[in-house]
């Protein structure tokens, strides 16, 4: 196997009236670890689908190796040794690592010899630079061995570029660092080239050798990565605009505590404990970050306390009271909660902005006098307000929910859960997926929040949030509260190895 | 025959009977539902199926006197209703659900009008093993008559289950029903293999259909069936997607099938109706019991149920 060089020349792609792709050209050398950079929207996925066959180009060449290629179809560039990786998992849940890695192949005996399969697997395992276990269902896995297997099936394939698409987003900083430096070893000896879609400029620093920045669909440059440092990458990443707002936050020490959460356990969709007599308390005016890679218990943990899901065993005290996140609870200690996926836990998809946005108090005055009728007239004009106070783009108060991008479902949420001013604010990856604007402004809201005195109870797999909005740090791995330390002196790397178990 | 003479024994023994003979449609049904699960999409009409397989295999074997061409024909007719459904559902913006219950309501009405003619005549029956030659004990002897189709079922379990694991064809049947974007990169077309799988499907609820009407209760009325091809496509659920499972739980339900028939004939009469209604409490129960709105089914196809 012997690495390949890529070039894209003159890509352009347009989705209705918006330009996707606009005449970006880029070098992939052949063995190079090269870096995609850019926000949300800036067309990098776009570019790689168009590049894989994913997408019809409305213009574009490729050479690959020098030589001219048309890929109008996924399987011609898996056939040309292109593959790609996923920030999703693509392997079958399940099914076990054995049997997708045969599935995936191109030719699939008719009967197939599991025992020779089994073999020859394991034998090329020798030769990776990590394994995964054969013969577990892939769901059984955790994250970052399901990354190595869609890794290692990748190879399996005899696929010798690759790119990927934002993998290391669910692994732990350990993981990521593992994944990536046994990769960077396989680009050194010119058996493999990668091209990888990030947003973490400490991956770019430490392990490609070249990084092409995007934006808005169109090519800001391509450079050496050791002639860049951070803040160079920044700019071109973000071009010349206001630096992140720093947000203000008051010094206040924290006062009565509003949510105990004592000895908690959770059972999870499988019927596994997810949460494991875990106890934690949050106080008036603090914010308490909970860290951790995805899937160790910070989505059932929220649901409980949103009310999505029964405890097993232990509860919850908010204002010292018995807790079960009822509704009439809710309303009577001011709960406010933006679970992750707002559209998916938070809101009724089809419904149109006006309503979810009163789901909280339709059934009050002066949305209804009553509790019986409603009148539309007080939830339109609340609407308009929070539209305009938290500036919801919309086509209007009566628009579907459902047509609104990410960021602004997030916000007409975030509205309607601190209109009411709450005591207690819960939550969860509040800026995923968000691009910078949205997120200073969302994190802004959620520090305002805490100003004013509530107690904020933040779950997120973003580090760096954690750390800049956190006065209470904790982190959660595998159900059960890892590290407990103060925000202000809270040590990155002892979090990072908590997070990992360790 | 001296029914007392094994006195309460007569029970787990008429029971084990029952299991033999009435699970049979159970296993048929529940196996080719089993398989069209897999393939990511559910055949609720299989009850229709299941009714026109017996009506057909009834018919044709009084006409042509070999009850085997009725099996046959019963799997034939069960083949089209399958692609029928499969056909539907490839349509956009058709729910498989809708279809599958129109398609019972259909194939049972169907049956039920073609059938007319068949009501009184007697049709040959489908003959069995005599399991139970060693034994002195008539009813020993006939609760071990085992039925052809029986042993063809079970072994029909078991082959289906090395496929699923072991065979190209099989593992693209669950690629299809586990992940369609999956099945699409390795190129396989997901429509083509959920066609064939629900066909053969319905083929196997067809065969289960000419057991009912060529050998237990072995005759054709319009009450034949009463809801077993349903309770086949429960038993799916309870078996968790497994056709080795769906065989041991089609013995189950046989089994609480014959409770009451056995209670009455050790001469305990009171509550028959109430017995009579174990296999579909049993359903219920097992319904109630695995399912969880906090919990997803262990080994459910990712693709099932998916509302299009």
């Amino acid at each position: 196997m012997s690495a390949p060089s890529l070039e894209l020349i003159g890509f352009s792609k347009r989705f209705g009236t918006l330009a996707a792709l606009d005449d970006v050209s880029v070098k992939i050398q052949a063995g190079a670890f090269h870096a995609l950079l850019g926000e949300n929207g800036a067309g990098k996925s776009t570019l790689v689908k168009c590049a894989m066959g994913y997408y019809g180009a409305d213009a574009g060449e490729i050479l690959l190796n020098g030589r001219q290629i048309t890929i109008d179809h996924p399987r011609q560039a898996h056939e040309l040794g292109l593959g790609m990786v996923y920030q999703h998992f693509t392997l079958v849940p399940n099914m076990t690592v054995l049997e997708n890695f045969v599935l995936s192949r191109e030719h699939v005996p008719a009967v197939i010899d599991w025992a020779s399969e089994r073999k020859l697997l394991k034998e090329f395992f020798s030769t990776t630079p990590f394994a995964v276990p054969l013969d577990t269902p892939v769901a059984d896995l955790a994250a970052g061995q399901k990354q190595k297997g869609e890794i290692l099936r990748q190879l399996y394939l005899k696929r010798n570029l690759l790119i990927l698409d934002e993998p290391t987003s669910v692994l732990t900083p350990d993981e990521a660092d593992e994944v990536l430096t046994t990769l960077k070893k396989l680009t050194q000896d010119k058996s493999l080239t990668i091209v990888v879609i990030t947003h973490k400029f400490r991956e770019v620093n430490a392990f490609c050798d070249t990084v092409t920045v995007l934006r808005r669909g169109k090519l800001v440059g391509t450079r050496p990565t050791a002639e860049l440092d951070n803040d160079a990458m920044a700019e071109m990443m973000v071009g010349q605009r206001e630096a992140r707002a720093v947000v203000e936050r008051d010094q206040r020490d924290p006062g009565e505590p509003v949510l105990q959460v004592e000895a908690l356990s959770v059972a999870d969709n499988v019927g596994q404990l997810a949460v494991e007599d875990l106890s934690l308390e949050v106080r008036a005016g603090e914010i308490v970050g909970v860290a951790g890679v995805s899937g160790n218990g910070q989505r059932e943990l929220v649901e409980t306390l949103a009310g999505q899901r029964h405890a097993r065993s232990g509860g919850m005290k908010v204002h010292g009271e018995r807790y079960t996140a009822t509704r009439p609870e809710m309303i009577r200690h001011k709960i406010a909660c933006l679970p992750e996926e707002p559209l998916r836990n938070a809101c009724v998809a089809e419904m149109s902005v006006a309503e979810n946005m009163a789901l909280r108090s339709f059934d009050q005055p002066p949305s209804s006098p009553d509790g019986i009728r409603l009148r539309r007239a007080p939830m339109r004009d609340m609407a308009r307000r929070l539209i305009e106070a938290y500036r919801v783009k919309t086509p209007g108060p009566d628009a579907a929910i459902k047509g609104l991008s990410g960021g602004n479902v997030q916000r007409a949420v975030l509205a309607r859960e601190l209109s009411s001013e709450g005591d207690l604010l819960i939550v969860a990856n509040p800026c995923f997926g968000l691009d910078f604007a949205a997120v200073a402004e969302i994190r802004a809201r959620i520090v305002q929040a805490r100003n004013r005195g509530a107690a904020v109870l933040l779950v997120s797999e973003d580090l760096d949030e954690i750390l800049q909005l956190s006065d209470r740090i904790v982190v959660m791995f595998d159900g059960k509260l890892a590290l407990q330390t103060p925000g202000a002196s809270a040590d990155v790397g002892s979090i990072g190895r908590a997070m990992a178990g360790h | 025959m001296d029914d007392t003479s094994l006195g309460i024994w007569g029970v787990p023994l008429a029971m084990l009977a029952g299991a033999i003979r009435v699970s049979t449609p159970f296993i048929f049904v529940s196996i080719g539902e089993c398989l069209t699960e897999r393939s990511g999409r559910i055949n609720l009409g299989l009850e229709g199926t299941l009714v026109m397989g017996a009506m057909s295999a009834y018919g044709v074997a009084l006409m042509s006197g070999s009850p085997w061409l009725g099996v046959l024909v019963a799997a034939m007719v069960g083949l089209l209703l399958g692609a029928l459904h499969a056909g539907i559902c490839q349509l956009p913006r058709v729910n498989d659900i809708a279809t599958g219950i129109g398609l019972m309501l259909f194939g049972t009405g169907l049956a039920f009008f073609l059938g007319k003619p068949f009501i009184q005549p007697k049709a040959p029956n489908l003959g069995a093993i005599d399991l139970g030659w060693w034994s002195s004990i008539p009813q020993v002897r006939q609760a071990l008559q085992v039925n052809y189709l029986f042993v063809i079922g079970i072994i029909l379990a078991f082959a289906l289950a090395w496929a699923l694991k072991n065979t190209r064809w099989g593992l693209i049947v669950r690629l299809a029903g586990e992940s369609v974007d999956a099945a699409l990169a390795i190129g396989a077309s997901v429509n083509r293999v959920r066609l064939i799988a629900t066909s053969i499907g319905g083929a196997f609820a067809g065969i289960g259909g000419a057991f009912l009407s060529l050998y237990y209760p072995g005759s054709w009325n319009e009450g034949l069936s009463s809801g077993q091809g349903l309770m086949a496509v429960a038993l799916v659920i309870f078996a968790r997607w497994d056709p080795v499972r769906c065989l041991w739980a089609s013995l189950l339900f046989g089994a609480a099938g014959a409770i009451s028939p056995a209670l009455q004939s050790v001469g305990i009469t009171q509550g028959y109706y109430l017995f009579s209604a174990a296999p579909y409490v049993l359903t219920l129960a097992l319904m109630i019991a695995t399912c969880s709105p906090e919990r997803s089914l262990r080994g459910a196809p990712g693709e099932l149920g998916a509302v299009k």
